[in-house]
């Protein structure tokens, strides 16, 4: 493959890539020796806390802070207006989302509060207790104002507009048509029709959003500690806003607790408190709580949409008509925009199918809630568990059973390239082969014969399978050709110290995928050196390269690849010097766990060590005219596909007690295909997490808000997660497409397992309930909605 | 709360991973503000503050209990033991290895918690299987790794410590 690193031969010295082999970074993390934004004092840091509004929506007449200013231990009360003059609004659109509007959101709310916990007041003091103390003599005159709930009314003459001067409550909309849908149905053997609500839920990061900024007069420089995704892009926001240079913005991001998309984004509290910082020259940290973080988190999912597909008298799917709407909030999410999920739900509807005839609209409307977007597997759930609840309704009618379907429908393995009907460009995909080994890990006939058998005993069991695409190494296309500054593209600096370490500095992150482990197998592979001989360096502006950061499972796909070729010509310049001093040709040298070694024999000829200590102290020695660049910095981004998508397929298998609606999950599978798999280990252990986090919003999460935009769910005995006991175990299997546009191969694997769970668990459910004639469509399939489809209450 | 009744302190003695630490406190301080912002303890984490979680699940006289649910004032006396100082005495370690192994952790902030919850299981039911093992760490919510790897884990230590015994 190459005549560095050939990724599949584990049987080299130093050959990582492909191993389960630990996490280097997680020991400190198991002797709770980790370093997390909260965990940091700075000297004479203040805290702030915010007066968030009480309504969904209300004008704020007045604000009187004098009585919170006069407490021992506040510094300061500072207003939106306050703010407005030290740091500029943002407007969340991308270009290439046609016609998209939104409304100038900034900081801190300054005429109006648009969703129930908008920070509409800021309390700088000493102590979080003390400015929580003051929160509470801050008054504020609010003049509510009707609040825009419902997403289904939110364009009706009668509703009123958020912000008149968009003209009315619409953000976007689009509509993709390809091939002639209406003829197609005419001439369907069967057209089967659903409406599936997708329940708003959020990702309860279990840190929550942390941020501590710290403004150094003297020399102008900006420095936050931040729990995000993307350390580069808020360097870029930060600097926009405050009117700062990016040089003069460092942004470090240490260990994050969870973040699945949810610390992807720019929070207006977190701004406030980088201004703040900024306005006082002294450091600000700002730590939300868990009712904060219910309220002003990004919420996701909150999605209608109906359904039709046509197949023929073979089961052949004929057509598919989309109908999705969604309410995002009062403001569009900056700088990825609230838009992308409606559109992604546009792109990836049939996905793994192979049909002609599509039409798919998505209705992205404004509301008075807390403002959504992108939470991890953006749109695929809801994608998913469209395409998949209306394949089952089509096995049903079309008499045949829910494999056959699929296995009839799909792309078949090995056509690719090709092109779906929505427009998505797919490199290799292996539906057939990964239905194939599902099959075989369930042994689906045995537990068809074994939920027969329960029936007639009264037990009603479900069995669920839904295939889905994922999307992973985001180019340009996803943000930057919309003119937002995020990075598609990744770097890499590869460093050989003196003693022979190598440091790897990398503009991906580590939010606990593993990202470090990956990059330091990857290195010592790449450069021929023991693994734990790798010092990785993550999240830190001031020091690793430019990059996006991790997000749309980019990290192992162009982070690793980055990561690669820099530690492959890390490798070449080594040799080069290493010929030099043994005066041998460097074709005829190789690097194996940390010493030169005669690529023939495997003979050692040097340790590194020796090779750095001439190079870095007696560089006299050698040649004057040779190369000796011990530090090499490589960037990568994908050219040839827009993304690379990766498959796979999943199975649920559970039971339902129909007298009190209680699911019970009994096991769950899922075969999926990430290309190259750089640690088995960590692949499955995100698969197992994406899968449970589907489940949860598939059972349990939903933000409730009543009928004054008041959300009820703010805390975690409101909102449910899942917990242990409820959890199945999770079998995971692989097949490997590798991408050909890397050398490494790697796709992304961090949100197969909550692409696909969402669906999985209704169409089992629903398989369960089949005797009853009962369907549920509406997510979280809650016991009382459970009942309340069995006809009981 | 008004600031009259903030100005009020306890004096505190207690033991901290077998430190005698003395403070003065406000009657409000919550166990895990105490050892994170007092004595500089941040390997336990506050997640919800309202005892859900168990992200700030720490060893009070013994048992388990919720940092955020435990005032400072109350432990006067008490013996307090956190994830440092079962890390230090070595204690967990074969826990820890053992998470380590099947990547129990992935952001590793329920980690401390979900270890002392999960080292109070090993301690008192020794023969747990799996559905007691997930039974007992239900009390501490892991959102990355959707528990598997955690159960194997503490089944691992379990089995492991039951072959040393015999």
């Amino acid at each position: 493959m190459n005549e560095f690193v050939r990724p599949s031969d584990l049987d080299r010295p130093n050959s990582y890539i492909g191993r389960s082999v630990p996490r280097p970074n997680i020991r400190k993390l198991v002797e709770g020796r980790g370093r997390y934004v909260d965990d940091i004092t700075l000297p004479r840091m203040l805290n702030v806390a915010f007066v968030r509004s009480p309504h969904a929506h209300a004008r704020i007449v007045s604000i009187d802070g004098a009585a919170a200013k006069a407490m021992p231990g506040v510094i300061r009360v500072l207003t939106g207006k306050d703010l407005a003059e030290i740091c500029d609004p943002w407007v969340a659109v991308l270009a290439h989302l046609k016609g998209m509007k939104s409304a100038p959101q900034h900081a801190i709310a300054v005429e109006k509060a648009c969703w129930q916990g908008e920070a509409v007041v800021a309390v700088v003091a000493t102590s979080r207790a003390i400015a929580e103390d003051a929160l509470a003599h801050v008054h504020v005159d609010y003049e509510p104002l009707p609040a825009v709930l419902d997403m289904e009314t939110a364009m009706d003459a009668k509703t009123p507009i958020i912000h008149p001067e968009l003209g009315d409550n619409l953000t976007f909309q689009r509509e993709h048509v390809q091939g002639d849908v209406e003829a197609a149905f005419t001439a369907s053997y069967k057209v089967v029709e659903a409406t599936f609500h997708t329940g708003r839920h959020t990702g309860v990061c279990l840190e929550p959003r942390s941020i501590l900024a710290d403004f150094n007069r003297a020399d102008g420089q900006l420095t936050v500690y931040h729990s995000t995704q993307a350390p580069h892009m808020m360097q870029g926001v930060l600097a926009k806003h405050l009117r700062l240079n990016e040089g003069d913005v460092r942004v470090i991001c240490g260990d994050v607790g969870g973040s699945f998309g949810i610390k992807v984004h720019v929070y207006p509290d977190e701004v406030a408190a980088c201004a703040i910082a900024k306005l006082l020259g002294r450091p600000v940290k700002f730590i939300a709580d868990r009712f904060e973080s219910m309220t002003t988190d990004i919420h996701a999912r909150d999605h209608r949409i109906t359904g039709r597909m046509g197949v023929d008298k073979d089961g052949r799917i004929t057509a598919m008509d989309i109908d999705d709407r969604t309410g995002i909030g009062p403001y569009s999410v900056y700088p990825r925009t609230s838009a992308i999920e409606g559109n992604q739900v546009v792109n990836l509807c049939g996905g793994p199918y192979d049909f002609a005839n599509y039409r798919a609209k998505t209705t992205v409307v404004l509301q008075n809630k807390t403002p959504t977007c992108q939470y991890r597997a953006v749109g695929h759930p809801i994608a998913t568990a469209v395409t998949e609840g209306l394949m089952d309704l089509a096995a049903e009618a079309a008499g045949l059973d829910p494999v056959e379907i699929r296995r009839r429908n799909f792309m078949k393995d090995g056509t690719y390239p090709r092109v779906s009907p929505s427009g998505m460009k797919f490199e290799g995909l292996s539906h057939e082969a990964c239905l194939e080994k599902l099959l075989d890990l369930m042994d689906y006939p045995a537990l068809r014969a074994e939920q027969a058998e329960l029936r007639k005993q009264g037990i009603h069991r479900g069995i669920g399978i839904a295939s889905f695409i994922e999307l992973t190494n985001p180019s340009p296309f996803m943000y930057g050709i919309g003119g937002a500054r995020i990075s598609a593209q990744d770097g890499c600096t590869v460093r050989m110290d003196p003693d022979g370490s190598i440091v790897a500095m990398s503009g991906v992150t580590e939010q606990g995928q593993g990202t470090e482990a990956i990059l330091a197998q990857i290195v010592a592979e790449g450069v021929g050196v023991s693994m734990d001989r790798v010092k990785i360096i993550t999240g830190d502006t001031q020091v690793t390269p430019y990059g996006g950061g991790t997000w749309a499972s980019r990290g192992a796909g162009i982070g690793g690849e980055a990561a690669l070729q820099a530690a492959i010509e890390l490798k070449r310049n080594i040799l080069g010097v290493a010929g030099a001093m043994l005066q041998a040709d460097p074709q005829s040298l190789d690097i194996a766990m940390g010493e030169i070694t005669d690529k023939a024999t495997g003979q050692s000829r040097m340790p590194l060590a020796e090779l750095g200590r001439i190079v870095y102290f007696r560089g006299d020695t050698l040649p004057k005219d040779l190369s000796r660049e011990l530090m090499v910095t490589k960037h990568y981004i994908t050219k040839e596909y827009p993304f690379a998508f990766t498959n796979g397929i999943q199975a649920s298998w559970l039971e339902v007690d129909t007298d009190t609606g209680m699911v019970t999950l009994l096991k769950h599978w899922c075969v999926e295909d990430c290309g190259r798999i750089i640690n088995p280990m960590l692949v499955d252990e995100q698969v197992r997490g994406g899968v449970v986090q589907g489940i949860g919003g598939a059972l349990y999460e939903h933000c409730i808000y009543d009928d004054q935009g008041q959300l009820t769910t703010t805390s975690l005995a409101d909102y449910m997660v899942p917990m242990a006991a409820e959890m199945p175990d999770i079998i995971v299997g692989h097949v490997e497409t590798p991408t050909k546009e890397s050398l490494l191969g790697a796709k992304g694997a961090g949100e197969a397992g909550t692409a696909g769970a969402p669906a999985v668990i209704m169409n089992a459910i629903n398989d369960a309930l089949s005797p009853f004639k009962a369907r549920v469509a509406a997510m979280p399939f809650t016991p009382m909605r459970i009942l309340e489809a069995l006809g009981k209450v | 709360m008004s600031a009259a009744l903030t100005r009020r302190y306890v004096d505190v003695a207690l033991t901290v991973n077998s430190e005698p630490v003395s403070r003065r406190v406000e009657p409000r301080m919550h166990l895990i503000d105490f050892l994170r912002t007092e004595l500089g303890l941040t390997g336990s984490h506050a997640g919800c503050e309202h005892g859900v979680c168990g992200a700030c699940t720490v060893r009070v006289n013994g048992q388990i209990m919720r940092g955020c649910l435990v005032l400072a004032a109350q432990l006067d006396g008490a013996v307090v033991e956190t994830v440092e100082g079962l890390s230090d005495t070595g204690e967990i370690r074969d826990l820890q290895e053992a998470f380590v192994a099947h990547n129990a952790a992935q952001c590793g902030f329920c980690t401390p918690g979900m270890l002392i919850a999960a080292a109070d299981l090993c301690m008192h039911q020794p023969d747990a299987s799996r559905v007691a093992i997930r039974e007992h760490i239900s009390g501490n919510y892991c959102r990355c790794t959707g528990y598997q790897a955690i159960v194997d884990a503490v089944e691992t230590t379990l089995t492991g410590r039951r072959g040393s015994l015999s």
